[in-house]
């Protein structure tokens, strides 16, 4: 771990972080909305997964960072251009079918890439993802069967789960796009070039939609910005705005 | 009390000599302290009162949702949002507990959820009222979930066996959403000058309706004596209403804040507190729908039931055809 650029690290800390905190806030806008009694209660369960492992992500950031903050302080008092979460993650829920759908493209990427992390030169990220591969692992599960239960549903919700996934397609390509932050992680062996886990994504998600039958768009245009902080959507901003109001509020203030 | 007002047969305590042998042995069993079982007789006020409770108990989980899940995207930490969720995520649960209770009576989960919106059933009247601040999360752990309790402990002890079980997982978990609740009273009692003020504001607003709870006296009522006699009702409104304050006063007072009734006074003679009687008639319109939040509530679970129903549809059609695609291949 020895040669691993300080700031790069965090950074790549950061995308972790911050995917499972944005994620995990959009599922819990869910709660006691759901289709039925069973969904809030799954709802509520990933959501939950997800912001255990954003205390985790981000508080080895702040820790790398080592200027005092804490995980709290990064979720709370970042304003979004220091967010480093992939658009996806941030667009509105839209309906029950474009958040699973939403969810499973993340669960996909979120599964591939925590399985390689199992193998991470960095004892801290290793032991995360030990523990939430295993949540991931539950929660693709969930996501890919609710996707294949719908798209194979009703023509209603066929034509449905067929418009979220067009919406999203095109938020997929951000997940590939690696930069210098992942080579330097590739290099140090904390991380995998993202890039090279794109033919594994394209298997697994294929496999689900073709089971699902929905067509995954012939288009291969991404959306990008997220996770570099240069063009978050304009989704992000409101987001933070509900999230870390009573902090922003109340300065200082010990809940 | 997740269960205000609910009406028995109307005809109050049937006289032994009036019953029927089986009604007798019926009443042996429950005055014996052994459970009622889903397959045995039942008298069909029994079924029917308890079906009201019941379900009236679970559509109360479930609207309760609403308010706590109200702050879930504006937590002030990480923690409190975690267990903000985990507190909402378990009042589902208990939803689902008391649904399937409820089943084992001969109704169905839709059939209660068509009658809760529909308003042919009622919930609690205290989740009408709005979650305005942090403090009101705080103040409804601490005094609507410890109201709750005060009436589900001894329900754990209730006749019929499904619905004494399922109170017993429920009670394990409200102590812990009662102590988070207060948790976060202490915190905002401990602050800044707006957190105690936001708490003591919280209080000021939950102080009535946590009282009106219990319901309005009930010594006199038949419905009440019927579902006593049949051990689906512990106490009187009364007996819990005055438990619950005498409970609450010294917790209020350790954390500096004042119970809003001029009235409120130590008792020696009776070994509890004198306190102020709930405005009543505001009780009653809020079960007429007129609380502050009633039309929200109502719509929102209006609104996810009928949004949802495309889903559901999908779901059960997909379930089909795999059912449909295994027989043919076999």
């Amino acid at each position: 771990m020895a040669g691993v650029d300080k700031d790069m690290l965090a950074q790549f800390l950061l995308r972790m972080g911050d995917n499972t905190l944005i994620l995990g806030h959009r599922v819990s806008e869910w709660c006691g909305h759901s289709p039925v009694l069973e969904e809030d209660i799954a709802l509520a369960n990933t959501a939950l997964d997800l912001l255990g492992q954003t205390q985790l992500w981000l508080g080895y950031a702040a820790e790398v960072m080592g200027d005092g903050k804490t995980a709290d302080d990064l979720a709370f008092l970042r304003d979004a251009w220091d967010f480093r979460n992939l658009l996806l993650v941030e667009l509105p829920n839209g309906d029950f079918g474009q958040t699973l759908m939403r969810q499973f493209l993340f669960d996909a990427f979120h599964s591939v890439l925590l399985g390689r992390l199992l193998q991470s030169s960095d004892q801290s990220v290793r032991e995360i993802a030990e523990k939430a591969s295993k949540e991931v692992a539950y929660h693709v599960e969930r996501s890919a069967d609710t996707v294949v239960g719908l798209g194979d549903g009703t023509e209603e919700s066929h034509a449905r789960m067929q418009a979220a996934l067009d919406l999203l397609w095109p938020y997929v390509g951000e997940m590939f796009a690696s930069d210098d932050i992942d080579r330097a992680m590739a290099a140090a062996g904390v991380a995998p070039d993202p890039a090279g886990l794109r033919d594994e994504y394209d298997a697994l998600v294929g496999k689900v939609m073709a089971e699902a039958t929905l067509s995954i768009p012939d288009s291969s245009f991404a959306h990008k910005g997220g996770r570099t902080g240069a063009t978050h959507t304009e989704h992000l901003g409101h987001l933070l705005c509900h999230m870390q109001w009573l902090q922003r509020a109340y300065p200082g203030a010990n809940w | 009390m997740y269960a205000q007002m609910v009406k028995s047969t109307g005809e109050g305590v049937k006289d032994r000599d009036a019953m029927s042998p089986e009604e007798a042995a019926f009443q042996d069993k429950v005055d014996a302290d052994i459970k009622i079982e889903p397959r045995d007789w039942m008298p069909e006020g029994y079924r029917k009162t308890l079906i009201r409770q019941i379900g009236q108990h679970a559509h109360s989980e479930i609207v309760g949702q609403l308010p706590e899940g109200n702050w879930i995207t504006r937590a002030p930490t990480l923690e409190r949002k975690m267990i903000l969720l985990a507190k909402v995520q378990d009042e589902a649960g208990h939803g689902l507990y008391l649904y399937s209770a409820a089943e084992t009576l001969g109704v169905t989960r839709d059939e209660l959820t068509e009658a809760l919106l529909s308003g042919k059933m009622k919930y609690s009247s205290i989740f009408n009222y709005p979650t305005l601040t942090w403090a009101d999360i705080g103040a409804v752990g601490w005094l609507v979930d410890g109201a709750a309790i005060m009436n589900q402990v001894p329900l754990q002890r209730t006749s019929y066996g499904p619905y004494s079980r399922a109170m017993i997982r429920i009670c394990k978990e409200e102590s812990f959403h009662q102590r988070q609740g207060y948790d976060i009273m202490m915190k905002m009692a401990q602050g800044s000058e707006a957190q105690k003020k936001m708490a003591q504001d919280a209080l000021n607003r939950f102080w009535y309706p946590s009282l009106m709870m219990f319901g309005p006296s009930d010594a006199e009522s038949v419905h009440s004596a019927q579902s006593m006699a049949w051990k689906i009702k512990i106490n009187t409104n009364d007996e819990l209403r005055q438990k619950f304050v005498d409970q609450t006063v010294p917790q209020a007072e350790y954390l500096g804040l004042t119970v809003p009734d001029e009235n409120l006074k130590w008792n020696e003679e009776k070994g509890g507190y004198d306190f102020s009687e709930p405005d009543w008639s505001e009780f009653f319109d809020v079960l007429k729908g007129n609380g502050p939040c009633n039309h929200d509530r109502l719509n929102d679970r209006v609104k996810a039931w009928e949004d949802g129903q495309w889903v559901r549809d999908g779901l059960l059609a997909h379930a089909e055809k795999k059912a449909a695609r295994k027989v043919a291949a076999e």
